[in-house]
């Protein structure tokens, strides 16, 4: 099974599903073919405000539209459509924004999706979404496209480098590992990185956690308090400026329960990447899975102020 | 028209134009814009959309989307007479009491979408086109936009997108007051040859007197619409129609009167005497 199997076997079995896209269509390449949907399959061209405007449209007569676009120009050049049309409007429409984060790889700026979880949760009622890889997202998505919120999903098709649990919920994150020394937190394409830092300190003998979040909003408040609460140094790790993400969201939970703790950041600060090779521009970046464990390391040796 | 049907339609729009008089005060409205298109509401609810008060919520009625929102003086000033709305809640105007505020939003029967943000609902009345042509209906889709508001790109985004995809059962009508906002259009960004534009684009294209509805009778018929491409009727209209003192003013789209103001613009309304004003006439918003 595939992105594109499962839509099409969602849109099959349930009418109400319309499938858009502002012509990107790798995750569609047989939709426009496939008698029984091509009728619902809308490619509005290069215009993300129309496509946004018309899918609130179709969510008006009940549809919910699943739209597709790059992750960067569906999230910021329709920005303003999503709000006013579908956030005012609370609309199930299901925002597929494709290449987010680091995936844009060599594209440069332009298409570089870095505050995309940012903006998204900021709109009253978004739920947003980061999948750790394909299996994760397949995992995900029926209930995210079921639901009546309109959602915002980092579109996702690495292969898994381990298997994810089925049990998904909306607000839930997966808990792959506990662990009292460090404890990752991390969303969509940099988890099987983290996966292999955290395989790396372990031999160095670290007892080290590691949560999937896959949901930032609403958000695991429970596994963000409980991972504080019993590792020397939690550490949120997303391809994603360090305003408004995940690092953000774990400073909201800890107000709210009124809790502090020791919470680091592996993000990209204030900047945006550079664009290259994949596995190129992780390494430059501090991203790959011995660049994560160093630095996880030198944290670890660095003092913690306490007051 | 029959005569008698003409003098019906003008008495009607009288007194919507009094209810925009009314509500131009305490705070105030868009009252330039709402003015100029009374007449086209009052034949498009009376004569050519099947929408009342007891379809709103039939999958079959005909839906009209108020893209240029600051004029929903003209729709409320409507739905309190044919209906939609108690007429005593126009006095609600600007108390946090009711939902009537400066822009149109959902809380208010007859109104299908919010607005406010110029240039969205061309592409939202787009979506529902589709979906009632998906559904084998045959209901229109009316889309109302000012002319100030064709600047915005969305427009034009929505206008390749729907003649591409053949929506022939969607109207966008331009209420053409050659004012937007504080500026004439054609002094700011020139729009015309407007009709030529929208033909080179693919679609269908009138352009009439919006004021005159014998010429509103013979385009909006049905003959005229549909052959595979989207529709558009440009309508002719003066900012501030009604009000000799107001109208063609870039000064006067935004308008609080004093209460003395509103009862000499009612009068100029009526028997024409021009009303003394001495508000302030540019607010910038």
């Amino acid at each position: 099974m595939n992105y594109e199997q499962l839509i099409t076997e969602m849109a099959e079995r349930d009418e109400r599903f319309v499938i858009m896209t502002a012509e990107n269509r790798a995750l569609l390449r047989n939709i426009p073919k496939n008698d029984k949907i091509s009728n619902r399959f809308f490619d509005t061209g290069i215009t993300e405000q129309t496509m946004i405007g018309t899918a609130a449209g179709l969510a008006l007569r009940g549809r919910t539209p699943i739209v597709h676009a790059l992750a960067a120009f569906l999230t910021m050049r329709a920005f303003e459509f999503i709000r006013t049309d579908v956030g005012i409007a609370n609309l199930p429409v299901k925002l597929t924004g494709f290449i987010p984060g680091f995936l844009s790889d060599g594209n440069g700026a332009t298409h570089q999706a870095i505050e995309d979880i940012s903006i998204l949760r900021g709109i009253p009622g978004m739920e947003v979404f980061a999948p750790a890889d394909e299996e994760d997202m397949l995992i995900m998505l029926p209930q995210i496209w079921n639901s009546k919120a309109p959602s915002y999903v980092r579109a996702n098709i690495a292969k898994p480098v381990v298997s994810h649990s089925k049990d998904f919920t909306i607000g839930k994150a997966e808990v792959i590992a506990k662990g009292s020394d460090i404890t990752f937190l991390v969303y969509g394409m940099l988890f099987p990185h983290v996966v292999e830092a955290k395989s790396i300190l372990e031999k160095q003998g670290l007892s080290v956690g590691l949560v999937n979040m896959r949901s930032l909003k609403p958000v695991d408040e429970q596994v963000i308090l409980d991972s504080v609460a019993n590792s020397e140094v939690v550490i949120a790790v997303e391809d994603h400026f360090k305003i408004g993400g995940l690092y953000t969201i774990i400073a909201e939970v800890l107000l709210k329960h009124q809790k502090t703790g020791n919470v680091r950041s592996f993000s990209l600060g204030e900047k945006w990447f550079k664009p290259g090779r994949l596995t190129d521009v992780l390494n430059y970046e501090g991203f790959t899975g011995t660049k994560l464990s160093e630095r996880a390391l030198a944290l670890l040796e660095t003092p913690v102020i306490k007051s | 028209m029959k005569e008698s049907e003409i003098i019906a339609l003008k008495s009607l729009a009288l007194k919507v134009r009094e209810n925009i008089i009314g509500m131009s005060t305490e705070g105030g409205c868009f009252t330039g814009a709402s003015l100029s298109c009374t007449d086209l509401f009052v034949y498009l609810y009376k004569n050519f959309l099947n929408v009342n008060p007891t379809n709103l919520t039939d999958p079959n009625r005909d839906y009209l989307f108020l893209s240029k929102g600051h004029d929903v003086p003209a729709l409320y000033g409507l739905y309190a007479e044919i209906g939609f709305i108690e007429k005593s809640r126009l006095q609600n105007h600007l108390t946090t009491d009711d939902s009537i505020y400066w822009h149109p939003n959902r809380n208010i029967p007859g109104v299908e979408f919010h607005s406010g943000s110029l240039g969205h609902l061309p592409s939202v009345a787009m979506g529902v086109a589709l979906d009632c042509r998906l559904k084998n209906q045959t209901n229109k889709i009316v889309v109302v936009t000012g002319d100030g508001e064709l600047n915005e790109g969305s427009v034009w985004e929505a206008a390749l997108v729907a003649a591409a995809y053949k929506l022939d059962n969607l109207i966008l009508v331009v209420d053409r007051n050659y004012f937007q906002a504080n500026m004439a259009t054609e002094e700011l960004i020139p729009l015309e040859p407007l009709k030529q534009k929208f033909e080179a684009f693919g679609w269908n294209v009138q352009e009439i007197d919006g004021h005159d509805f014998n010429q509103l009778e013979e385009a909006f018929d049905l003959k005229n619409f549909g052959n595979g491409k989207p529709s558009m009727v440009i309508a002719q209209t003066v900012r501030g129609k009604g009000l000799p003192s107001i109208e063609k003013r870039a000064d006067r789209w935004f308008c609080n009167f004093s209460a003395d103001e509103v009862k000499a613009l009612l009068g100029e309304l009526h028997d024409n005497k021009p009303a003394e004003l001495v508000s302030e006439t540019l607010v910038v918003r």
